[in-house]
């Protein structure tokens, strides 16, 4: 039969509200009865780092030279109050992924990546293994709400202590580990039954509020001697107060993770509607500092979508003492590697949007713990690589540092940027490009 | 520091304490500490790591005990929160009454209270024996893990709530259980183990007869949605 569409019909209008994607999210809630759980972080576009431009030198600022001159990227975290404060080469780290959400040759090539270009990584949800352990020159052991797998033998081995109290993806959320997950290794980790669905508590079993902390954090620091530093991991919620309590609870150094900021499963709703955009959380969190006169005493790292070496000059400009890194990591070592394309089409996803980590059939061996999947990562390998990855990104920042003039990565400022909208503007407050217009400035309460 | 009259809180600090007994000095063969005027500060004897005896003369703050392992600890008095906190081995007890969250996501050990205890009692336990003479909060043995619960008392509301292996034990009544938690069939092994506890404890007027068992369902172990509203 012929078209009989007529001449001057409208063409079908997909809707904005009910696009593709909503629409089959609608379908499989009906058909499964369950939410959506998924691994990694915010994947709507948010005002992010890519809104931002670096000014560069001109005739009132002078460059340096791009290999000659030097142009410093250590960091020293834990100045405050710890007798062995941590020292990296670089101002980026490996954030915390469990063991149980990644199987152990991928901790340790974290570990091998982190050490080789002089950083850190941290442990997780699930305790200290020994392949990080063995390779990590540098670990900060996490102390969350679950408590799985903490002990004081591994505390006491620890480089640092970091207490994590939110995450970006989740703020208010505790983890979650599928029975698929729980091999035998890891439910003797945690001290769960094989194959129990595992959801760790949001809140810590023996302290809640600022003050509990206080004493949570004097408590850690007598176990350890005063030796190493103390972090507190804060979700970007309300930066501004949670950086200054958790300043006024002792902190050496606030992790602070955006919503972009990625994690091994939780429910897709809260990932996407819950917190705010690492962008917006960083003057806030650096204000509280400031205001507390701790700014550079107190460290502070940023998390949440961090992704190379322009992404970490402008958090730095922005007033941070280093970034994290979680999502780009598991990347470099080869997560959602077009390689395995095949393969992540036969579990219904496709490179590069594979995030059912929690499912434990990652196609690249890294968010699983099937042996037999789990051999395909070459830890030797994947970790030469991350260290290949943060010291191409580690020479980006440079050369961003060295046309802004600056000798130290620390030494950028908000004034050596603008924005390419108004939203990142306001958030940033940093003036909109071609502008003196800094959106929300004549405001005196700025505080979120 | 070093002179044993020195575990005294009216002449010396938290950290020269608790260092002094985190690092004993076994040549000179002592192995029993008493300290002295505690008045409520926080953390005492936390990480300890040897097989020694400290008696405690006096109420204590927060996390007294924390984490520890192979020390027997007395407390002649209360104790705060996070009594024993994720405690690996040893023993705790307390002559008084115990706060919130006492023996805290300890791994193993023994805790005995011959008071009451607050809420969340062995919340989150992974392994350590808790006997309460008396009786305890609500969310007692919350998400518990594993490791041995005993009350002599009564429980507050919601028992056991989204609890895995551990095994509570009650000679009283709780006023509500919580999610998953029921009751179980004492078996002749149950028997042995509350009798141990008994004992260990001290506790001669209540027969081991007396008591319940609670302990998991285990319908929550895996996720259905029927079971939603349970969670
Ligand atoms: C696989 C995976 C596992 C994670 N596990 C933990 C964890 O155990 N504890 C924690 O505090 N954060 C965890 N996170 C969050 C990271 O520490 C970090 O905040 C986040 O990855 C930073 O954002 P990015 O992924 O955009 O770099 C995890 C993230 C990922 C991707």
């Amino acid at each position: 039969m012929k078209n009989k569409r007529q001449k001057n019909s409208t063409k079908p209008r997909q809707s904005w509200t009910f696009d593709e994607y909503t629409n089959s999210e609608i379908r499989r809630a009906a058909e499964t009865g369950i939410y959506d759980i998924r691994g990694g972080g915010s994947k709507r576009k948010l005002p992010h780092f890519d809104d931002l431009l670096f000014l560069g030198a001109s005739m009132s600022r002078y460059p340096l030279e791009g290999y000659r001159e030097k142009c410093s990227t250590d960091v020293i975290l834990g100045t405050r109050y710890a007798k062995k404060p941590i020292e990296l080469k670089i101002p980026i780290t490996i954030a915390g992924m469990s063991f149980g959400a990644l199987s152990g040759p991928a901790k340790e090539a974290l570990g091998r990546g982190a050490s080789i270009a002089g950083t850190s990584t941290t442990t997780g949800d699930g305790g200290m293994t020994k392949e990080e352990r063995g390779q990590s020159k540098t670990l900060v052991y996490q102390l969350l709400p679950s408590r799985y797998g903490m002990n004081p033998d591994d505390l006491r081995k620890a480089d640092a202590i970091e207490v994590v109290i939110g995450q970006g993806a989740k703020p208010g959320g505790g983890g979650m580990l599928l029975g698929q997950k729980i091999s035998d290794r890891v439910a003797e980790m945690r001290t769960l039954p094989k194959g129990v669905d595992q959801r760790s508590a949001c809140r810590h079993p023996d302290w809640t509020g600022p003050d509990d902390l206080a004493i949570k954090i004097t408590e850690l620091r007598e176990i350890t001697q005063w030796k190493v530093p103390i972090f507190v991991k804060i979700a970007g919620a309300r930066p501004y107060y949670d950086t200054a309590l958790a300043v006024k609870a002792g902190a050496d150094v606030v992790v602070l993770d955006g919503m972009q900021g990625g994690t091994a499963a939780t429910q897709e709703v809260f990932i996407e509607n819950v917190g705010q955009p690492t962008l917006a959380c960083i003057r806030p969190a650096v204000d509280a500092l400031q205001d507390l006169n701790v700014h550079r005493e107190v460290q502070l790292i940023i998390s949440g979508g961090i992704r190379n070496g322009a992404d970490v000059s402008k958090a730095l400009a922005l007033g941070a003492d280093a970034v994290s890194i979680g999502s780009a990591a598991m990347i470099a070592i080869g997560d959602n590697d077009p390689k395995w394309e095949k393969e992540y089409n036969r579990i219904g996803s496709t490179a590069g949007a594979y995030d059912d980590w929690h499912e434990g059939n990652d196609p690249a061996g890294i968010s699983t713990q099937d042996p037999k999947l789990m051999k395909r990562l070459d830890p030797k390998k994947a970790g030469k690589k991350l260290s290949n990855y943060l010291k191409v990104m580690t020479l980006e920042a440079q050369t961003i540092a060295r046309a802004c003039g600056k000798n130290d990565l620390h030494n950028l400022e908000p004034e050596d940027l603008c924005a390419l909208t108004v939203e990142a503007a306001a958030m940033a407050r940093v003036p909109l490009a071609g502008t003196n217009w800094i959106p929300g400035s004549d405001q005196k309460n700025n505080l979120t | 520091m070093g002179k044993l009259e020195n575990l005294d809180f009216k002449k010396n600090s938290l950290r020269n304490i608790n260092n002094f007994l985190q690092n004993i000095d076994f040549k000179k063969n002592l192995r029993e500490f008493v300290i002295r005027n505690p008045s409520g500060n926080h953390a005492i004897c936390a990480g300890l790591k040897e097989d020694i005896s400290v008696n405690i003369k006096g109420h204590v703050g927060y996390y007294c005990g924390g984490m520890n392992q192979n020390a027997n600890i007395t407390i002649e008095g209360n104790a705060g929160t996070g009594l024993g906190e994720n405690m690996m081995s040893g023993l705790i007890h307390v002559k008084g009454n115990v706060s919130q969250s006492a023996g805290a996501t300890a791994h193993g050990g023994t805790i005995i209270v011959d008071g009451n205890a607050s809420s969340r009692c062995g919340i989150s336990m992974k392994g350590v024996d808790i006997i309460i003479k008396g009786s305890v909060g609500h969310m007692s043995a919350f998400m518990a893990q594993s490791g041995t619960l005993l009350i002599c008392g009564d429980a507050g509301e919601a028992l056991g709530d989204s609890i895995y292996e551990t095994v509570i034990y009650i000679a009283g009544t709780p006023k509500s259980l919580g999610a998953d938690c029921v009751e179980k069939k004492i078996t002749k092994k149950d028997l042995i183990k509350i009798d141990e506890l008994l004992n260990i404890g001290k506790i001669k007027k209540i027969k081991s007869s007396k008591f319940k068992k609670y302990g998991s369902a285990r319908k929550l172990y895996n996720f259905k949605i029927d079971n939603v509203s349970e969670y």
